[in-house]
């Protein structure tokens, strides 16, 4: 199947870089460039690139691994051209597509999870070990320099099973999208929006199935294996709705970006019956407590500095958890500078883009430092793994926060 | 008066002149040629830059159609770097019906053109952006040709071989002494000197101009000035060249050529007072999308960079018929023998695809006058480079565009290849791997480094911007020139500040691009045309630049004289 094609119709390609009006927008807005003066941007490696990758595929330039997917250009952009993800399907179509191990490794998050299944202490306590980590650096080009999320011990998809029969009590109800992340290492974030929903008289079902959204994926050009799963998943969100759920809800930002976005306009996965009913979970809740849906919150008394994810932005969502958060009694709130954190999902964990992930957050991590904040919160967990290693401070989601106020009862 | 002298003094610097001086300077001639403002700037800088298979003809004009496949087949050879060997497409809509197919294999066969009788899901395969409603199809070996690149590269090697390149200037006389042309009356266009050129042979390549040159003698031709308006697409909407198989008619020729796509023609005639006001109707431009848009389908949604148009110098030699059915071949006519006027010879007709046949013609008549026994070499000798070819490939290099590579380049490949893809292996004198500021990108859309642009100045005789554009495409892309052609203006002022004023030929340079996109502005190309305004004018503030160097030039003027007089010592300098 042709990546081109729009919607899957076959006809249409995506000829969004005719659009570019070649104001650099995009580029003055890009956060390789700033550190990286050998990435040429997002307008020359994305719009420009394309027309001259369009005479002839030899043109393909390699800087455009460079690219961290975080789609900044996109929202940079007054003419709506998908710089992004042209650059990305530009990297799929004529770049190298040989078997990476690394790549592989990185990216199959799902499959790495479930690995690591009734192992996770043994697990996490290799991938911290020194010797471990010059292995991965010298043998597959991980930096081990970087630290590992660690692996839950137990999956939340067997966490929940002790709160499952109880959500169907509820009359109204949503299906919750975990993704991998939640599932494998952060259990808690999911409990934390099981209770959170619940306080408000929403019930929370699971999918059937789900499969890893495929953001990781498409970074690693695996867009195959991304497509499958977006179909996989897709049908498993549609087989939600029909069955009684109002909504599907995510808590990672990229994860709903993906979801809802990328499926049809990147991998052409049509996803029309769905696609108006999925929401990052801010999205949802700030929109019931606006109709009057409001739990009742205790003061948390925290001075917390907010991240915003750049998928978050580029999705439009910031705004909905600022509003949440405003919500909160006794939250004291900055926000801070919109800057990219760098890490790029699994990009900073690659050896050759250390420095620069490291380089593009640096802003961000001075800022938070200088903040004197409690915690730092933000909506994406690669956000979150970026900031708590290369910060002195823990990374709480809204949905954590929202929990606190709930229980400290 | 001031007095140059030479074998042969060519007037018209299209692809016919350039061949001619190159012809002539390879057989050893102390040449001239006069181009009234610059090269490939009529009718050859002004056509689809299709290397024509000849299948084209070959049902309504068998003789060109010959001559097309021969020159194909020789310019593949001698210019690889202004040629992309694409093949063609002759594409059958259910409108037109399989009965003209017959005709056009059969014709192609005795012209001697090799030809491939495709299915539609074939043809699709091959073309993906042909219209999918075809209903059937025929490979030909067409492909494409960059007209200011060929020119420029036979200029340069009939430079390279002694010859004299003066560009704005304008032949304005012939010197005619005892029933012989004996050489030229000219002016110097920036200056408005008067000079001569003593020459052996007067050679009038002006083509759709040369009744004007003929005049001067006081000898006329039946010009037909049939005019051909094309546009140009924001993108490569297709790699193949795509044709409609059917009678030739408006809009079938699709041709794809550097980064852009080229639809054309439409075919009126034109009287010859209307040669210097050409503009693109409305009526034309709906034409060629609707037309243009039976070949491919997504020309509908594409964005239109500009509308042009140019005029064809056919010479009909009977009084009826229309453009159409007058010969595409060429016509040499050596007033010696015709017009008992010896030392002049007229070259015309033709076409670009037949260019380098028709200055061997051209070239052979002189020779026989001037009693030269070296025989033409053009067709097999290689331009200046085309000749990176096959040393180069077997060696493996990194980068590799299109068949061309370049040695050991670290260069990102945009960098490298568009300037090898340009300029073939003439990349290697500007593309420098040590130097950034060589190296630092221009025109983006076209990938333009400051390297290529002083190239073209120090080896390309490049003198304005518009002069720069023909050469390496800068200004060309999608935003024709809104930031580069500032950016290049101070660059060429830079080097060039003694004889070139940035702001004059910033304005000349905007003024030309507008005159192309005025009759295509709606959708994106409206809305880039408004932000340039907004940048150049709003943001740079141009006009008042202007203003305030008009009043500048004004006071400068009335004070001081003797600028004048050392302008003219240096451009007398330059051209000697």
């Amino acid at each position: 199947m042709n990546l081109f094609s729009l919607n899957g119709s076959g006809q249409n390609h995506d000829r969004s870089f005719d659009r570019c009006l070649k104001c650099t927008a995009c580029s003055s807005q890009c956060p390789v460039s700033l550190v990286r003066p050998d990435y040429p941007g997002p307008k020359q490696c994305g719009p420009d690139g394309e027309r001259l990758r369009l005479k002839s595929p030899e043109f393909m330039d390699d800087a455009l691994k460079y690219c961290t997917g975080c789609k900044r250009c996109e929202v940079a952009c007054p003419s709506n051209v998908r710089i992004a993800d042209i650059i990305a399907t530009a990297k799929q179509k004529y770049g190298d597509n040989s078997f990476k191990l690394r790549e592989f490794l990185l990216s199959h998050t799902d499959l790495m999870g479930g690995l690591t299944r009734g192992s996770a202490p043994i697990v996490n306590k290799i991938t911290s070990l020194k010797p471990t980590k010059i292995l991965m650096d010298r043998g597959l080009g991980i930096d081990q320099r970087r630290s590992f999320p660690a692996y839950a011990t137990k999956s939340f998809r067997s966490t929940f099973k002790s709160v499952a029969s109880r959500q169907e009590q509820h009359a109204r109800k949503v299906s919750y999208f975990h993704g991998c992340f939640v599932n494998f290492n952060d259990p808690q974030l999911g409990m934390d929006l099981v209770t959170v929903l619940n306080a408000m008289n929403i019930g929370v079902r699971l999918l059937q199935k789900e499969k890893c959204c495929g953001v990781p994926l498409v970074a690693n050009g695996f867009h195959d294996k991304a497509r499958a799963n977006a179909e996989f998943n897709t049908s498993f969100c549609e087989q939600a709705l029909e069955s009684g759920s109002e909504r599907i809800v995510s808590s990672s930002s990229s994860c709903s970006l993906m979801l809802r976005e990328d499926y049809p306009d990147m991998l052409g996965v049509k996803n029309e019956k769905v696609q108006s009913r999925i929401s990052f979970i801010t999205r949802f809740l700030a929109g019931e407590f606006e109709a009057g849906n409001k739990p009742e919150m205790k003061p948390v008394n925290l001075k917390v500095a907010y991240h915003s994810p750049c998928h978050l932005i580029k999705a439009g969502g910031v705004l909905h958890t600022l509003k949440l958060l405003w919500d909160i009694p006794g939250l004291e709130l900055q926000q801070l500078d919109s800057n990219c954190c760098g890490i790029a999902g699994t990009y900073g964990f690659k050896k050759e883009n250390y420095e620069t992930a490291q380089g593009i957050g640096e802003p961000l991590f001075q800022q938070i430092e200088e903040s004197g904040c409690d915690f730092v919160v933000t909506d994406c967990e690669t956000c979150k793994m970026q900031v708590e290693m290369s910060t002195s401070k823990k990374v709480l989601h809204p949905v954590n926060l929202l929990a606190r106020s709930l229980m400290e009862e | 008066m001031r007095r140059l002298e030479a074998d042969v003094v060519i007037i018209g610097g299209g692809a016919t002149g350039a061949g001619v001086f190159r012809d002539c300077c390879l057989r050893g001639m102390r040449s001239i040629l006069v181009e009234r403002n610059d090269i490939a700037s009529g009718t050859t800088g002004r056509n689809h830059g299709l290397l024509h298979s000849g299948a084209r003809y070959v049902v309504t004009d068998s003789h060109s159609a010959a001559e097309c496949i021969r020159e194909n087949r020789t310019l593949k050879h001698i210019a690889g770097h202004c040629i992309e060997k694409t093949d063609g497409l002759f594409i059958s809509l259910p409108e037109d019906g399989l009965s003209y197919q017959q005709d056009f294999i059969n014709g192609c066969a005795r012209a001697g053109i090799p030809t491939e009788i495709l299915t539609p899901q074939q043809a699709l395969q091959l073309e993906p952006s042909v219209n999918p409603a075809l209903i059937g199809a025929v490979r030909i070996p067409d492909g494409t040709i960059d007209p200011f690149r060929i020119t420029s590269a036979n200029i340069l090697d009939a430079r390279e071989h002694g010859g004299t390149l003066l560009s704005d200037t304008k032949a304005v006389g012939l010197i005619i002494r005892m029933g012989h042309v004996q050489g030229i009356q000219c002016r110097d266009q920036r200056t408005g000197e008067l000079f001569e050129i003593r020459a052996r042979q007067v050679i009038n390549a002006t083509g759709a101009w040369c009744h004007e040159v003929m005049e001067y003698a006081d000898l006329s031709v039946d010009m037909y000035h049939s005019r051909g308006a094309l546009l140009i697409m924001g993108h490569r909407l297709n790699g193949m060249v795509i044709n409609r198989c059917r009678k030739p008619g408006d809009a079938d020729i699709l041709v794809p050529g550097d980064t852009v796509s080229v639809i054309g023609t439409t075919s009126t005639h034109v009287g010859r007072h209307e040669l210097e006001t050409l503009e693109v109707t409305d009526e034309e431009v709906r034409v060629l999308l609707e037309e243009g848009s039976k070949l491919a389908p997504e020309m509908m949604n594409a964005r239109v960079l500009r509308a042009y148009c140019g005029v064809r110098p056919l010479v009909s030699l009977s009084s009826d018929g229309s453009d159409r059915t007058i010969s595409r071949g060429l016509v040499a006519i050596d007033h010696a023998e015709s017009d008992a006027l010896p030392g002049l010879i007229t070259i015309t007709g033709g076409k670009l695809m037949t260019y380098r046949l028709m200055a061997e013609v051209a070239t052979d008549m002189a020779v026989r006058h001037l009693g030269v026994s070296e025989k033409c070499s053009t067709a097999s000798k290689p331009l200046p480079g085309a000749l990176l070819s096959d040393q180069d490939k077997s060696k493996g290099k990194n980068v590799q565009v299109g068949g061309y590579s370049l040695a050991d380049s670290s260069l990102p490949k945009t960098v490298a290849g568009s300037a090898v893809y340009r300029h073939g292996e003439r990349a290697k004198d500007f593309v420098k791997e040590d130097s950034k500021w060589c190296n630092a990108v221009v025109c983006e859309c076209e990938v333009v480094t400051r390297g290529e642009i002083l190239y073209a100045v120090d080896q390309l005789n490049a003198r304005s911007l518009s002069d720069l554009r023909r050469r390496t495409r800068v200004g060309m892309g999608p935003c024709q020139g809104e930031m580069c052609a500032c950016r290049t203006a101070g660059l060429l002022a830079e080097s060039r500040s003694d004889q070139i004023d940035a702001l004059d030929t910033l304005q000349d340079f905007i003024e030309e691009r507008w005159k192309g996109v005025r009759p295509v502005l709606w959708g994106d190309g409206l809305r880039e045309a408004e932000f340039s305004y907004w940048v150049q004018e709003g943001l740079l503030g141009l006009g008042s630049l202007r203003q305030q160097a008009t009043c500048a030039a004004n006071a400068v003027d009335t004070t001081a004289d003797h600028t004048t007089a050392d302008h003219t010592a240096q451009d007398e300098e330059r051209t000697a």
